[in-house]
């Protein structure tokens, strides 16, 4: 019995550590050392499993672990940043499909080989974990389709949609109690898998490109729970640990995305949100917006004389690329003595945090980076803010228009600087399909063309001006 | 698995989740994407439960099912840390 205390300690040390390691990761100065310890947790973890089920034997392990560790490492070393929101769907779906698995061959093992009667807590928990898994894995392929473009990242809607998700869900409950009175039915279990793989589907469908942040920390909470239910599964308390802080990390995550957007949780969780887009369009359509263009040198004159400057940027920078020029720019501005700072908005890019990973594989210091609480009173005091590759989360009609589907959606106040540029390829909508008035208003000036081409040639005649 | 040891195990579930709460909340935004895969790699905890069912000596569908988990949480695990070190990585201050 002493090897197996060992072995309940060993992990009692892994769950302090990812413990200490989530704490760790909080923090800016120690968040890389924090995701080495939660990686030393997870080693021990592992360590002690193979130990533990006397499996080092079996080359057919090693194998497997050495294939994915390979194709884990080659994929996370070659994934664009601008793509971290599509990595994290796909982990999330194979950490979701790992639960669904374990818990299915548990079920197999327990009703089919062995033949065993299985007790209903086992039961339920093997549902549990099946059902969580299953919505977690196609929840999150569907995810990854839209980030990715493969499939419509509109919002699809079809009437009855809720109705036929609630029949689905009374359906799965019923078949799992179906499984639980009755284990030796397999029928039963593929009933619930397949309709719980459904409902992943039927329930991120609904959802538009633009709530993709939400949906992506939804979907981590998911994973996190489904590694839960495998630890009741197999009576397993690390599991549940690690798995219970991925949980809350994922809904406070959602939280806060929800909270940026101005749309409840309960909203979400029930799915079918993100429809504003369509209708949007129509309500906003009044009166023609009239926009003053600005070139340039003209542009680059601005900036030479300004002596602050905020830059709000968007997902569309990073498409374009332009991070790298707008360092430049950066650096030759305060080269020149002016200040630069730049305005985070909370659903910038695609997933939580993403616009300052962005920003950082660029070189800017994250110290630059300012939340929109924090930066927000500072706009009117600012010469000038740059608008670049952002749209919706500046536009103004979030507090002036009742009607606006984004209508109370925390914004940052670009317009109440002396000078708003804005680089934008063309007049087209935002990702929320809504014509924004600030490129209408008097201080409002517009530097067409792609943000990359534009800002270099802005930094050139920068450059020109003042001298290095 | 007895109703003692289910209680023992819920206990721990709403004890863990209260720290992760108190934990997490804290996080500022600039940490988000790391902390979410970072997060995502934890997940693949699972790893410990595909272990086990790859476990057994002969083969089955039971041992088939805990090697395809095996793959899929080990691509989870080892490719959530690798990307949330390198994101890390790219994390400066100013240079004074």
């Amino acid at each position: 019995m002493e090897k197996d205390l060992l072995i309940r300690i060993a992990y009692l040390v892994a769950s302090v550590l990812f413990i200490v390691g989530i704490k760790m990761l909080g923090k800016t100065s120690t968040a890389r050392k924090g995701n080495t310890l939660s990686a030393v947790a997870m080693f021990i973890a592992i360590v002690v499993t193979l130990l533990d089920s006397q499996v080092l034997s079996l080359t057919e392990i090693f194998v497997t672990i050495l294939v994915g560790s390979a194709i884990g490492t080659i994929a996370a070393r070659r994934v664009e940043m601008t793509s971290m929101p599509e990595m994290v769907a796909i982990f999330n779906g194979f950490g979701g499909a790992a639960s669904v698995l374990v818990a299915a061959s548990e079920y197999w093992r327990m009703a089919h080989d062995a033949g065993m009667s299985m007790p209903v807590v086992v039961g339920v928990t093997i549902v549990i974990s099946v059902i969580i898994g299953s919505v977690t894995l196609t929840g999150s392929l569907v995810a990854f389709g839209k980030l990715k473009g493969l499939i419509n990242g509109r919002a699809i809607v079809f009437s009855g949609q809720h109705a036929i998700n609630a029949i689905l869900f009374l359906a799965v409950l019923a078949l799992s109690v179906l499984v639980v009175i009755d284990p030796n039915m397999e029928i039963w279990m593929v009933g619930v898998l397949l309709i719980a793989l459904l409902l992943g589907v039927l329930t991120v469908i609904p959802i538009g490109g633009a709530d993709m942040p939400v949906v992506i920390s939804l979907l981590n909470s998911y994973s996190g729970i489904a590694a839960c239910a495998t630890g009741f599964v197999l009576n397993n308390q690390v599991l549940i640990i690690a798995g219970a802080l991925v949980g809350a990390s994922g809904i406070i995550l959602t939280q806060i995305m929800c909270k940026a957007m101005n749309r409840s949780l309960t909203n979400v969780l029930l799915g079918g949100f993100g429809q504003t887009g369509g209708a949007g369009a129509a309500a906003g359509g009044g009166e023609e917006i009239v926009v003053k263009e600005v070139g340039v040198e003209e542009s680059a004159m601005l900036f030479e004389s300004a002596s602050s400057v905020i830059i709000v940027p968007g997902y569309g920078m990073a498409v374009a690329q332009a991070q790298h020029v707008v360092r430049e720019l950066t650096d030759v501005l305060e080269r020149n003595g002016t200040s630069v700072k730049f305005a985070i908005h909370p659903v910038a890019g695609r997933m939580p945090g993403h616009m300052n990973v962005l920003l950082a594989e660029a070189n800017i210091p994250y110290d630059k980076l300012i939340e929109m609480d924090q930066i927000n009173d500072e706009f009117a005091n600012t010469d000038i803010a740059l608008i670049i590759g952002a749209n919706d989360v500046v536009n103004p009609a979030a507090r002036t228009n009742p009607g606006s589907p984004i209508y109370g959606m925390p914004i940052l106040n670009a317009d109440k600087a002396r000078t708003v540029i804005v680089s934008k390829r063309g007049m087209s909508a935002g990702y929320a399909g809504i014509e924004n008035e600030l490129f209408g208003y008097p201080n409002c000036l517009m530097l067409f063309g792609d943000a990359k081409s534009t800002m270099t040639k802005v930094v050139s005649e920068l450059k020109e001006a003042i001298p290095a | 698995m007895n109703a003692e040891t289910l209680i023992v195990l819920l206990y721990v579930l709403v004890l863990a989740s209260f720290v992760g709460f108190e934990l997490i909340s804290k996080v500022p935004p600039t940490l988000h994407t790391p902390l979410m895969s970072g997060s995502n790699a934890i997940s693949g905890i699972t790893i410990v439960g595909a272990i086990v069912a790859a476990g057994p000596d002969t083969w089955s569908v039971s041992k088939g099912l805990g090697i395809a988990a095996l793959l899929l949480a080990t691509l989870n695990v080892v490719g959530g840390y690798v990307v949330t070190d390198r994101m890390l990585q790219m994390f400066k201050k100013k240079k004074k």
